[in-house]
C-alpha cells in the first residue's frame, strides 16, 4: 500500500490549481480530503504524475444560506454537516446522511466535493443531492458551468469533469415547504459502503414526493412510479411494491431476486420513515 | 522532495519528505514514534488514528506533505493528558486489550468519543467505535472501559495537550 512516486504542489488559488491540473503531458489529480484518492494511489488503481492539493483553498470552503437555499463549498466536510455547522433547511436530512458516512476520522477530512467528483455508485452524497435537486458549479479552462448533479454524474465513476476542472460547490434549493424525508441504507457494517441507499423526500404535507435509489446500478436513479404512488392518499404497501418493481426494471439492469427484495425493503423502510413525519 | 514543518506532540519538526510518504510512515519511520500502528493502510481498521489540528485522522490516509503547518498529536504526545490517563486506567481495569495492536488507535478514538459525547452509553460507544477493528477482544471490554471512563469524566472538556515548545 505505498503509492508510486508523484510530484506534489499546493497552489494558492483555484485558477492556479486549474492550470496545474491541465499540465500538458502529465496525468494529474486534485486532492481534497484524500480519503478516497490516497487508498486508490496506494492500491495503484490511480497512477498520477502530479498531485494538486486543493484542500486549503478558501474559495472552496464557503458555506452560506442563499435566497434560494444553501451553498456548500466543495471542501465542506462530512463532519461539518454532521455537526450542524452548515445551514440546515432540509429538516435534518443532510445531517443524518453525513453522520453515517464511514467513520468519524474519515468524515473529518472527506469532502462533499470529493464524493461527488469520484461518483462511486455506492456513495451517499450523490444520492442525497439528486433527491434535493442540487446543482454543481464547476470552474475550468472553459469557464464556469452549472449542472444538475443528476446530469453531472453520467455513469459509474464518470462525470462531466474534464482536465483542469474543479468543483466549486453545490447550490441546494430550499424545499418549498418543510421537508419530510426518509433515509435508509443496507450495509454489512456501520460505516461500510452501502448495498442499497434510498432517499425519499416530500415538501410539506401534500407536496410531490421524490424517491432516489443508489448503489443499485452505475449511478443513483430517481424512481418516478414509486414517487407518484407515494403521493396517492391511502396507498397500500401492495401498490408501493408494484411501483417499486416497475421502477427497478425501468432503471437498473441485471438485479437478481435477492437484490430486488433488498432494494424493495430498503425503499419501503425509507418511505415508512418519511410517513411518520 | 517537499519541505514540511509539523508541530508534532508540541515540538516543531522540520523535514524534507517524498510527496508519497504517508503521515503514518513519517511518524513511524522518520520520527521513531511507533505507537501509531498500521493495519490495513486504506482507512478501514483505525489502528493508525492520530489527532491532526484536534481532529481524529487516519494517518494512513493523509500525506506527510498535507500535514505541513498542522499540529499532530500521537499517543506518545498524550502521555500527560488527564483524559488519556483516565482511559488508560479503565482499559487496564476492564482488561480492554489482549495483543495490544489496536490499542493506540482505540485510545485515540476513545478520547475523541469522550470529547464529543458526555457520558456516552454502550450503544453510542459501539456505533462510534465501528471504525476501529480489534481482532482479539470481541470489543466488550473496550466498550466497557470507555463507558466507565465517561462516567468518571469531569463535566468540563479536557484541557488541550501541552503548549508548543520550539526545537530546531
Ligand atoms: C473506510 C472508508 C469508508 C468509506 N465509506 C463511505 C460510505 O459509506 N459512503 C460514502 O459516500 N463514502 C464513503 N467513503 C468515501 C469518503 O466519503 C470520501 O471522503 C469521499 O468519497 C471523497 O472525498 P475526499 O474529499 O476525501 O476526496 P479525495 O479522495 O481527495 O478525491 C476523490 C476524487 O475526487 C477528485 N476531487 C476531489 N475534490 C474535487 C474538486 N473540488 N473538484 C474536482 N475534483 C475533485 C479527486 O481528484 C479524486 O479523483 C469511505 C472512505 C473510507 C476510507
Ligand atoms: S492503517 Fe490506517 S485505517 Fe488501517
Ligand atoms: S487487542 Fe489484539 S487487536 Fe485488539
Amino acid at each position: 500500500m505505498k503509492p508510486a512516486p508523484f510530484e506534489y504542489i499546493r497552489p494558492k488559488s483555484v485558477a492556479e490549481a486549474s492550470v496545474a491540473l491541465g499540465r500538458r503531458g502529465a496525468t494529474t489529480a486534485a486532492i481534497a480530503g484524500g480519503q478516497s484518492l490516497i487508498p486508490m494511489l496506494g492500491l495503484r488503481v490511480a497512477l498520477i504524475d502530479l498531485l494538486v492539493d486543493i484542500s486549503r483553498l478558501d474559495d472552496l470552503k464557503a458555506v452560506t444560506e442563499t435566497p434560494d437555499g444553501v451553498w456548500l463549498g466543495s471542501l465542506t466536510t462530512h463532519s461539518q454537516i454532521e455537526d450542524g455547522k452548515t445551514p440546515d433547511v432540509f429538516g435534518g436530512l443532510m445531517r443524518r446522511v453525513a453522520g453515517q458516512i464511514s467513520y468519524r476520522a474519515v468524515r473529518n477530512h472527506g469532502t462533499i466535493g470529493g464524493s461527488v467528483a469520484l461518483a462511486d455508485p455506492a456513495a451517499d452524497w450523490p444520492c442525497c443531492l439528486i433527491a434535493l435537486d442540487a446543482t454543481v458549479r464547476v470552474v475550468g479552462r472553459s469557464g464556469v458551468s452549472v449542472q444538475r448533479v443528476a446530469d453531472f454524474i453520467h455513469d459509474s465513476y464518470a462525470t462531466t469533469l474534464t482536465t483542469g476542472d474543479i468543483i466549486m460547490g453545490f447550490d441546494i434549493p430550499a424545499p418549498k415547504a418543510a421537508l419530510r424525508w426518509g433515509f435508509a441504507k443496507v450495509a454489512r457494517k456501520s460505516g461500510a459502503f452501502a448495498h442499497s441507499i434510498a432517499v425519499v423526500t416530500a415538501a410539506g404535507k401534500d407536496g410531490p414526493a421524490t424517491v432516489v435509489l443508489g448503489a443499485a446500478g452505475p449511478r443513483p436513479r430517481p424512481m418516478a412510479a414509486t414517487a407518484n404512488q407515494l403521493a396517492v392518499p391511502a396507498t397500500t404497501e401492495e401498490q408501493l411494491r408494484a411501483a417499486i418493481a416497475t421502477d427497478l426494471d425501468a432503471n437498473f439492469e441485471g438485479l437478481d431476486a435477492y437484490q430486488k427484495r433488498m432494494h424493495t425493503a430498503n425503499i419501503l423502510r425509507a418511505a415508512r420513515d418519511m410517513r411518520t413525519q | 522532495m517537499t519541505a514540511i514543518t509539523v508541530e508534532l506532540n508540541g515540538v516543531k519538526v522540520v523535514d524534507d519528505v517524498e510527496p508519497r510518504l504517508s503521515l503514518a510512515d513519517f511518524l513511524r519511520d522518520r520520527c521513531g514514534l511507533t505507537a501509531t500502528h498500521l493495519g490495513c493502510e486504506h482507512g478501514a481498521c483505525g489502528a493508525c488514528t492520530v489527532m491532526v489540528d484536534g481532529l481524529a485522522t487516519r494517518s494512513c490516509l493523509t500525506l506527510a506533505a498535507m500535514a505541513d503547518g498542522r499540529s499532530v498529536s500521537t499517543l506518545e504526545g498524550l502521555r500527560g493528558d488527564p483524559l488519556m490517563a483516565l482511559l488508560r486506567r479503565h482499559f487496564h481495569e476492564s482488561h480492554a486489550l489482549q495483543c495490544g495492536f489496536c490499542t493506540p488507535g482505540m485510545l485515540i478514538a476513545a478520547r475523541d468519543i469522550l470529547q464529543r459525547h458526555t457520558r456516552p452509553d454502550d450503544k453510542t460507544v459501539r456505533h462510534e467505535l465501528s471504525g476501529q477493528i480489534c481482532r482479539c477482544t470481541g470489543y466488550a471490554n473496550i466498550v466497557k472501559a470507555i463507558v466507565a471512563a465517561g462516567q468518571k469524566m469531569p463535566q468540563e472538556p479536557s484541557p488541550p495537550p501541552p503548549a508548543a515548545t520550539s526545537q530546531s
